[in-house]
């Protein structure tokens, strides 16, 4: 065991144990960091998309040395069936803004920059060390970690949990559940190496400019699922997520969904002549606020993905991470400064900081989605992508049929698939969910 | 005691792409690793510590990132980390790395006491060269023990080591007299993993980072891409073979009876040879 003692243990390098150990050594707090992988990244498979807003809160001059690839300057929806998409594209010159909003990343590096800037400020890193449970006294109350390496119990005020999406050491400890398979997706990327040219010709970008593929429809086979594109530098990273229980549901396989996402006509011409480099797969929290676990207790508090931290209709992950991070970093200096010990009662000041921010906030406006999205992911998923295919069809082809029977065809073919009862629940359903 | 190991930092040949146009290496985004030999030299480096005492000390050539690599050294457990880096390094062939690295290897041994063991890797998974460990003894004037497979007992009094060294045909069972070099062949060990003391050690560590005047080079022409002779006339990535594989149909028989078969049919003097060799079983 080692003698010396800290005041924080952050269990995780990736956003949200960055952004702890980062505030927390910033404070002046005595921090170690513990990472399993070889560096902060080297386990991270993210596709990903950074919001700058909340890591200029943590890092506000981080566009001079963070490994960006492209900032966003354009946004598509599409609803797929088998043979064609209907877009929703939104793109403006707006987000050519001198400080841009979102870029593309890589994880693996931009983990490994910013796991430099928690050295910097004084956090001791150290890697290839695996915490292999919590340390706790004769009451229950987490006093520290053990870890694989001879000798490695190390003691601390608290522990802040950051350890990802499984929560091995929370559940471990009885601090939370293993997250039910309703509760989580399983998503499967790819890495699809081409010349930077090539994919700003396919992309329609320029210079740096970057934009983003949302994806949903028969591409999840009536699952809740959705698929992503996402043109980096030199990259185009692409994948396919689905709820975790639909795939038990359903039997179909995660690498089933990505081979047929990738031939699907509007996306294999995006990729045609890439040489695939990577391969990963991911779980991702997707209970919304329902599914959030106990954030604290006796010496520890719990942060990003091992909170089930997620907002899966906007798909923003790491933000909340790095946000919660910060936020229970922020709570632990408050009471470090009171001199209060790191009792539930005092570290319940996390949650309620988390609560006045966007974090929950945001995540309590969509606490009914999951659910309407899980259960009725056949029509949401299969049947309505289908018949807007079908719609926009109809409305595109000219073959000498009346527009008056067109559009008669096209109501009579949603209201024969949903029915007017269906149409209207499914709506007030969404409505109601989104409000 | 103090043993000196030289280790570098290289790309990890598992992850490199050549450029398909121009058949250059692609380093950019490719991990680095420690050279796999050199971490036989390290462990082996450090199980001689654990035994009779003393100090390790890792040095490298290199640029600023190869800190990271001294840093890794440390959490396996060495006591100090030297890093050479100067851009007059730059671009430094077998002769001008051994020149430099000696020249530091003098200056270790003038701050931190002489050395009685220099090891290194059998060569670098980059280079391929095997020239580097040799190349510092002589420089140095040190007796070398090439491709050693294990590292017997060191008398200390006596100051003698005795070795086993993997020659052609057999092994070698030497004894030499210290201060000496050893470069240290494949699966001779294994390295440890360092404790939390090391891993904390390593992580709040000063790497000693000295610049070629620093490390005491009298001669800057002998280093970095002036003092080397060697020229690269062209890289190139083999191109791939044409054959392609074929798949063997069987039936009824066994299907590697099968495979034997399809090999004969299109090898028939392998069959004859073989039918040769048998004769007589």
């Amino acid at each position: 065991m080692i003698h010396e003692r800290f005041d924080a243990i952050v269990v995780g390098a990736g956003m949200a144990g960055n952004a702890a150990a980062l505030t927390l050594a910033k404070r002046g707090l005595k921090v170690i960091q513990l990472e399993r992988g070889e560096y902060s990244g080297s386990k991270n498979v993210q596709g990903a998309i950074l919001y700058a807003d909340m890591l200029e809160k943590l890092i506000p001059d981080f566009r001079e040395d963070a490994p960006l690839e492209r900032h966003l300057v354009e946004q598509r929806f599409w609803m797929m069936d088998d043979r064609s998409h209907t877009g929703l594209h939104y793109r403006s010159d707006d987000f050519n803004e001198e400080r841009p909003n979102r870029y593309t990343i890589i994880r693996a590096q931009f983990d490994k920059w910013f796991s430099s800037k928690v050295r910097e400020a004084g956090a001791v890193v150290l890697c290839e060390t695996t915490v292999t449970e919590l340390a706790q006294d004769a009451y229950g109350r987490v006093i520290g970690v053990k870890t694989d390496r001879y000798g490695g119990e190390i003691h601390a005020d608290v522990v802040v949990l950051a350890e990802g999406v499984n929560g091995l050491l929370g559940s471990r400890a009885g601090l939370r559940t293993t997250p039910p398979a309703d509760k989580v997706a399983l998503a499967v990327k790819e890495m699809h190496f081409l010349p930077r040219e090539t994919i700003e010709a396919r992309f329609n970008l320029s210079g740096d400019e970057g934009t983003v593929i949302e994806a949903v429809g028969t591409i999840s086979r009536g699952m809740t699922g959705m698929g992503f594109i996402y043109a980096n530098k030199e990259c185009v990273s692409l994948g396919i997520g689905c709820l975790v229980s639909d795939f038990q549901k359903s039997g179909e396989t995660p690498y089933g969904l990505l081979e047929a996402f990738k031939r699907h006509p509007s996306v294999a011409p995006l990729i045609a002549g890439a040489e695939v480099k990577e391969y990963s797969a991911h779980l991702i929290p997707e209970g919304g606020y329902k599914a959030i676990p106990q954030l604290y207790g006796e010496g520890w508090v719990v942060v990003g993905d091992a909170a089930a931290l997620n907002n899966a209709i906007h798909r923003e992950g790491s933000n909340l991470a790095m946000t919660s991070g910060r936020i229970a970093a922020e709570a632990i200096f408050q009471i470090k400064s009171r001199r209060d010990p790191m009792t539930a009662e005092n570290l319940a000041l996390y949650k309620k900081m988390l609560d006045d921010s966007f974090v929950i906030k945001d995540l309590k406006k969509y606490k009914d989605m999951p659910q309407l999205l899980h259960i009725q992911s056949q029509n949401f998923f299969l049947t309505y992508p289908q018949l807007v295919s079908k719609a926009m069809q109809n409305f595109v082809r000219v073959d000498g049929t009346p527009k008056v029977e067109k559009e008669r065809t096209t109501l009579r073919s949603f209201v024969k698939a949903r029915s007017w009862t269906g149409l209207f629940g499914d709506a007030f359903r969404l409505a109601r969910a989104w409000r | 005691m103090h043993i000196i190991v030289c280790i570098k930092q290289v790309p990890d040949s598992a992850q490199i792409r050549v450029h398909p146009v121009t058949n250059t290496i692609m380093r950019q985004g490719v991990p680095t690793i420690i050279n796999p030999y050199d971490l036989f030299a390290l462990e082996a480096a450090l199980a001689l510590r654990d035994k009779l005492g003393g100090e390790v000390t890792v040095l490298t050539m290199g640029p600023p990132s190869a800190e990271d690599s001294l840093r890794k050294a440390l959490t396996f457990g060495a006591d100090r980390a030297v890093l050479l880096t100067d851009r007059f390094f730059a671009g430094a062939d077998t002769l001008a790395t051994t020149y430099a690295l000696a020249t530091a290897i003098r200056k270790i041994n003038d701050v931190y006491g002489a050395a009685d063991i220099v090891f290194t890797g059998k060569q670098t998974i980059d280079g391929d060269t095997a020239q580097v460990g040799p190349g510092i003894a002589k420089r140095l004037g040190l007796l070398q023990l090439t491709y050693v497979s294990k590292v017997g007992s060191l008398d200390l009094t006596a100051r003698t080591i005795d070795v086993e060294r993997r020659s052609e045909g057999g092994v070698q069972v030497l004894r030499t007299r210290l201060p000496c070099l050893v470069t240290m062949l494949e699966a001779s060990n294994e390295i440890r993993r360092g404790t939390m003391a090391d891993a904390l050690r390593a992580a709040r560590a000063e790497v000693v980072k000295w610049s070629a005047q620093d490390a005491g080079v009298e001669d800057i022409s002998k280093c970095g891409l002036r003092g080397s002779p060697t020229i690269v006339k062209r890289v190139f990535a083999p191109p791939a073979r044409a054959e392609r594989a074929s798949m063997v149909e069987f039936g009824q028989e066994p299907p590697a009876d099968a495979l034997i078969k399809a090999i004969f049919a299109r090898q028939p003097k392998l069959e004859a040879d073989l039918a040769e060799l048998a004769r007589g079983y």
